[in-house]
């Protein structure tokens, strides 16, 4: 077995698999390794994506895809509707993927391009040795080390590797979306269209949603903040449920947590990069997270390349990946930590106000900052002080 | 001794309880959950972040 590679990339996610498929693709060693028997899961995604993210990286595949929606449809606690992206009828905005097969997909692109792949192979520790990095590993078992120059670590929620070097990732109760979902069956609902509902006695903190996976079948989640939660979200969800979609069979249940940390100060330390969850790249308003994933893992990959080049492993010279994704999605990761903590204060009552000032209005585009900019032209005073996140 | 109960039955192994631990005591070794007592030191964040109720404490 080989024992010296240029790159280890921890964990086979889209971020892992698309580093390791970028690192490959520039000519470098590349060994993937994932913990878990089989890529892909058990799945911790309601599998929402737009359709641009993924194009950028992959070409289409059918067989990923479980469905494509042209909009979504926002409820305010008292049920005010808000209708966007209708305009793009007949252009699907977004897809619902089936993870399983999507992430297996990207973990098998990574391979073609020449990445070694382990799986069952957990990581357990790193140690840098002359500029270079040992890592640690168990692989069905046994237990060895290979030689790295770089690790990326795309090892999500759970992240160890950069705990391991020094960057805290720690999330507080107030930065972690703890999630329940069920895919439910046997349902009624425009499978067009995703769903959300907001407020604060339906999902403090955070917000149900439906995702559809097919007629009659959807990913139906919630997600809360602990910090602000009374109940599990679990708890939450059964309630919503049983109101709403009594039919419903539940044939699969997906548990996760969600980073909602917003943008952290550097993804970097010595012969270490990290991206997707395990970097908090996850958006602290939609808590999507495969789009900053894989531009994360691109960028990741990139660097490595030149870094390896120029045989500068530093932290300093890696900085230049924070550059890249903060220039890219890091703002927006900002704003919208701004905007998160200002609507999770915000009672039912201001919800339903604010829904009700733009209910009827067709938004166009299904995006949050179009939302939002609509929200503030219609109530100024309320707010005011996220204007100036726009300008 | 008090320390964190894992209810194995309801753990659903999403790594939520692992991503609040600052002292990096909560590990997921593929689907299994270990807390590291010598760590841990009982703040509840892990019990607090579950989001199957799988968490709490035992003993006394």
């Amino acid at each position: 077995m080989k024992t010296d590679y240029d790159v280890v990339v921890v964990g086979a996610g889209p971020a892992g698999s698309i580093a390791a498929k970028t690192a490959a693709e520039n000519d470098l060693d590349v060994l993937l390794i994932e913990k878990r028997q089989e890529i892909g899961v058990p799945v911790r995604c309601a599998e929402g994506v737009s359709k641009e993210a993924i194009q950028k990286f992959v070409e289409v595949d059918r067989k990923w895809i479980a469905a494509e929606v042209i909009g979504a449809k926002v409820y305010a606690p008292d049920g005010t509707e808000i209708v966007m992206g209708e305009e793009m009828a007949g252009n699907e905005v977004g897809f619902v993927l089936e993870r399983k097969i999507f992430d297996r997909h990207l973990a098998r692109l990574a391979a073609r391009a020449g990445a070694d792949v382990l799986v069952k192979t957990t990581a357990t520790g790193i140690k840098r040795v002359d500029g270079h990095v040992e890592v640690f590993m168990r692989s069905m078992g046994e237990e060895f080390s290979v030689e790295a120059r770089v690790v990326i670590g795309c090892d999500g929620v759970e992240s160890r590797v950069g705990k391991w070097v020094g960057i805290d990732t720690t999330l507080k109760l107030g930065e972690i979306e703890s999630c329940v979902q069920y895919l439910v069956t046997g349902i009624d609902f425009d499978p067009d269209y995703t769903y959300f509902w907001l407020g604060k006695s339906i999902a403090p903190g955070g917000y149900i949603w439906l995702f559809p996976k097919g007629d009659n079948v959807a990913n139906v989640g919630i997600g809360v903040l602990p910090s602000m939660a009374e109940k599990s979200p679990k708890e939450y969800l059964d309630s919503f449920i049983e109101e709403v979609f009594p039919e419903g069979e539940i044939v699969e249940v997906v548990v996760g947590g969600v980073p909602v940390k917003g943008p952290i100060d550097t993804a970097v330390a010595d012969n270490v990069m990290l991206a997707g969850d395990a970097a908090r790249h996850s958006d602290p308003i939609t808590g999507g997270g495969i789009a900053n994933a894989m531009k994360a893992g691109y960028f990741a990959g990139m660097v490595a390349k030149e870094a390896i080049e120029k045989g500068d492993l530093s932290a300093r010279m890696l900085r230049k990946y924070d550059d890249l994704w903060k220039n890219d999605f890091g703002k927006n990761l900002h704003r919208n930590k701004v905007l998160q903590q200002k609507f999770i204060k915000m009672d039912d009552e201001t919800l339903n106000k604010l829904a009700r000032s733009i209910a009827g209005y067709n938004l166009g585009e299904m995006s949050v900052k179009k939302l939002v900019l609509e929200l503030v032209k219609k109530n100024p005073r309320l707010l005011w002080d996220i204007k100036s996140l726009f300008i | 001794m008090r320390r964190i109960s894992i209810n194995r039955y309801r753990c659903a192994y999403c790594g939520a309880c692992v991503a609040v631990c600052k002292f990096d005591a909560n590990e997921l070794v593929e689907t299994f959950l270990t807390i590291n007592e010598d760590k841990c030191t009982l703040c509840m964040a892990c019990v607090k972040t579950c989001p199957m109720q799988a968490l709490g404490v035992e003993g006394s």
